[in-house]
């Protein structure tokens, strides 16, 4: 494996930071190379967010830019549609079904699009979607939802699963891992 | 070891290792995390100061008594302290001194994109720039060496993309630095005029030393590959650069002021056609081109925003990107928002409805600039709102004051809002100055400051008591009201703002994020009892959404304040789950 650039694009609050967090701890147990970039500040506030995670032999750019990534997670359906134009040619897409309103579509200034999830599709062929937040609240915890999709990138992904399990419990607080270690695997075995 | 880290936490870390028992700063994206993960080692005393001006001035008194000691800030930050800045340059250090700060190009949490590393030149100092995590470490160790045999303070500049980027570290051992031995020296540590200008004379021949050990230092460095193209870049644009031209030539910079101009003069001597590749403003390129030496850079590439390898593709090598293609349809943009139970949104509807003019300052509230509270009309830096409203009261007289107000947060009135209130008192300005009490600096994440009541590593400390402090500084009027109860806040602005003296409002309640702060759980729209006024949509809470024939509450987003209840007149909002006796 050369390189992978994955971009995970959500909105502030919903666990994107962590995400990352999970997926460059475990490329490094791998002993990939591996860059991952993140904004903080004003993203968190239920703003748009996008992280950068690059591994392979040797990453340079931290960044992820148009038509580079080889998968994109999304953690919210509109989001995936903003940064559709990242995804390289063949690509492939893991997209959470939630929706939430940005503030000028609940001020009634924009609409949100209709039939999201059909235009994503018509736009990349190779695409999960998935409904992690019902997941996550079957599991009894909503905040995992990031979980579960980091549970659905690992598979594609050349990294045991073990790996991915001893990340997961380096990079969450102790008694938060069964929790999370529950969403990741549900999120695998989809 | 090795471990994935942040820029800055691998700055703490080489902190940490370089032997430092002193850390202090004023939180600000993208430099925060720096001075809270040196927090978390033991036997480093940290602090969150004030303002970045006490920052620095508690880290050179540090270095004066002979300890290693570090203070961190954003750019703007750096401005507030660019007094003691110019002067340590003079008086030089006793143990290393080392001053890191975080430009944000771009502007992803600032007011401005502002280049720090005109700052070094200034004040004559020198500058070093990592362009990983690992060099974050190392850079951070060997500015230390650098300030210990300078006699001199040295800057550090990160930007965003470096601060808060993840790459691999080696992690090393701690060094083991004694105390410095403190000498009474008034010749070097008192900077009154006779001191101070042979002091002068001394920074002159460091710069000169300077000069020499940047042609010698590791810290830059040249990569031969093709000679076609020579690349003199530093920082993240280097790695930009490295994606973008795989093989040709670099002469990397690690210390950008003083620059290494015979390792210049020898690259260039080397290549064909020379860039130079740098963010924001041609610094690097302008000392160059000095030299009598052609270069390419800011006449193609941007002085505004961040660099990519993109950009270097297009402007440089004349290639698109080849990609997905953009739907056609709008995506709507999703700017940041004031939480779900925020304090500060029951307030900025009163202000709203109430038409005033708001002098406004830096924090989550600036948030209140944008719909659909849109009560917000100013806001220039740290501190400003209060002084800003003042001015207006002295251009435009007592009535327009009577319809005006400055809000500011807990942490920004001491960082500096309070000498503009002491200023309206003195001045015999009339002013209504509210100061959001949410009990902890919320933009930047949630650090204490000297009115939360604890310090950076959470333990309890004297608390500033604001309405004695308003007291003590002349201040008669001051109310206490919790902008939640909507129809007392009112009433309250409407007293404050009509009276001919100055007054202050602390608006108290602490931010809907903080551990301690427990609400009811979600609620819900009965649908029966709704009439689909959309009152309860005004004060722009995220959770409540406009369906178009109907409105409907997130209940994943909504903590329940309860603040739109008290907008409806038709009693619609019930506690999610018992529409139905169920959940
Ligand atoms: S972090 Fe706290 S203060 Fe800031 S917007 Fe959210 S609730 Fe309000
Ligand atoms: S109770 Fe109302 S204002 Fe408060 S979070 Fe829920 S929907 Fe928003």
């Amino acid at each position: 494996m050369e390189k992978i650039n994955i971009m995970i694009v959500g909105v502030g609050g919903q666990g994107s930071l962590l995400a990352s967090r999970v997926i460059g701890t475990a490329a490094l147990k791998k002993s990939y190379d591996v860059k991952v970039s993140e904004v903080h500040g004003m993203s968190q506030r239920g703003g748009s967010v996008v992280t950068y995670v690059k591994l392979g032999k040797k990453v340079n750019s931290p960044l992820v830019e148009k038509g580079e990534a080889d998968i994109i997670i999304s953690f919210e359906k509109l989001e995936a549609l903003r940064w559709i134009d990242y995804l390289r040619k063949d690509g492939r897409m893991i997209v959470n079904s939630q929706r939430i309103n940005p503030m000028p579509v609940i001020t009634g200034k924009e609409k949100y699009p209709e039939n999201a999830l059909e235009k994503i599709k018509s736009l990349c062929s190779n695409v999960i979607f998935v409904n992690a937040l019902e997941i996550a609240k079957e599991l009894g915890n909503i905040k995992v939802v990031n979980m579960v999709l980091i549970g659905i990138l690992a598979k594609l992904i050349p990294i045991e699963k073990e790996i991915w399990l001893e990340a997961l419990k380096e990079v969450v607080l102790e008694k938060y891992y069964s929790i999370n270690e529950k969403a990741f695997k549900a999120g695998y075995n989809i | 070891m090795k471990k994935l880290m942040l820029g800055n936490e691998a700055v703490a870390r080489g902190a940490y290792e370089a032997g430092v028992t002193v850390a202090t700063a004023y939180p600000g994206t993208p430099s925060t995390e720096i001075t809270e993960n040196i927090a978390k080692y033991e036997g480093i005393y940290s602090e969150w100061s004030p303002n970045e001006k006490v920052a620095l001035e508690v880290a050179i008194g540090a270095s004066i008594a002979g300890a290693r000691s570090i203070c961190s800030m954003k750019h703007v930050g750096l401005n507030v302290a660019a007094d003691p800045l110019f002067t340590v340059s003079y008086t030089g250090v006793n143990g290393g001194l080392v001053i890191m700060v975080a430009d944000d190009p771009g502007m992803h949490s600032s007011q401005n994109e502002q280049d720090s590393r005109f700052y070094a030149r200034a004040a004559n100092v020198p500058i070093l720039e990592p362009a990983d995590s690992m060099e974050c470490k190392d850079f951070v160790k060997e500015a230390f060496r650098i300030s210990e045999e300078f006699d001199c303070p040295v800057i550090v500049r990160l930007t965003t993309r470096i601060a808060h980027s993840q790459s691999i570290v080696e992690l090393g051992e701690k060094e083991e630095y004694k105390l410095k031995e403190y000498k009474k020296d008034p010749g070097k540590y008192v900077m009154m005029p006779v001191m101070a200008k042979k002091r002068h004379v001394e920074v002159e021949k460091r710069m000169a030393r300077l000069r020499e050990f940047s042609n010698k230092t590791g810290l830059n460095s040249i990569e031969w590959g093709n000679k076609d193209i020579g690349i003199i870049t530093s920082g993240i644009a280097y790695q930009y650069s490295k994606e973008a031209f795989e093989n040709a030539s670099f002469l990397k910079l690690g210390m950008v002021y003083p620059l290494p101009t015979d390792l210049i003069v020898e690259f260039a001597r080397e290549v064909k056609i020379l860039y130079v590749i740098e963010e924001l403003e041609p610094f690097i390129e302008d000392e160059i081109k000095k030299l009598g030496i052609k270069v390419i850079g800011k006449d193609v590439l941007p002085v505004t925003g961040e660099l990519s390898a993109n950009i270097l593709r297009e402007k440089l090598l004349d290639k698109q990107y080849e990609g997905k293609t953009c739907i056609e349809e709008k995506i709507p943009a999703r700017p940041p928002v004031m939480c779900p139970g925020c304090p500060h949104r029951g307030m900025f509807y009163v202000l709203k409805k109430l038409k005033l003019t708001v002098s406004g300052d830096i924090g989550c509230y600036t948030l209140g600039a944008l719909p659909p509270l849109e009560s917000m009309d100013t806001c220039v830096c740290m501190g400003a709102s209060i002084g800003m409203a003042h001015g207006m009261e002295k251009a435009r007289g007592k009535d327009f004051a009577k319809k005006t107000v400055a809000v500011i947060g807990d942490s920004t009135f001491i960082h500096s809002g309070i000498t503009g209130l002491i200023d309206i008192v003195y001045n015999k300005g009339t002013s209504t100055v509210i100061i959001l009490d949410n009990s902890i600096t919320g933009m930047t994440g949630h650090q204490h400051n000297p009115t939360s009541g604890y310090t950076i590593k959470g333990e309890p400390t004297k608390q500033v008591d604001l309405v004695k402090l308003a007291h003590a500084i002349g201040i008669e009027r001051v109310k206490i009201a919790d902008p939640y109860d909507i129809k007392e806040f009112e009433k309250v602005v409407k007293e404050e703002i009509s009276t001919e003296e100055p007054s202050l409002i602390i608006a108290q309640r602490p931010c809907a994020l903080l551990k301690h702060v427990k609400f009811e759980g979600p609620l819900r729209i009965n649908k029966e009892k709704c009439r689909i006024c959309r009152m309860c949509m005004r004060i722009g809470c995220p959770a409540i959404v406009d369906n178009g024939n109907y409105i409907e509450i997130n209940e994943a987003l909504c903590v329940g304040c309860g603040l739109c209840t008290k907008l409806c007149s038709f009693d619609a909002f019930q506690k999610a789950g018992d529409i139905n006796g169920k959940n």
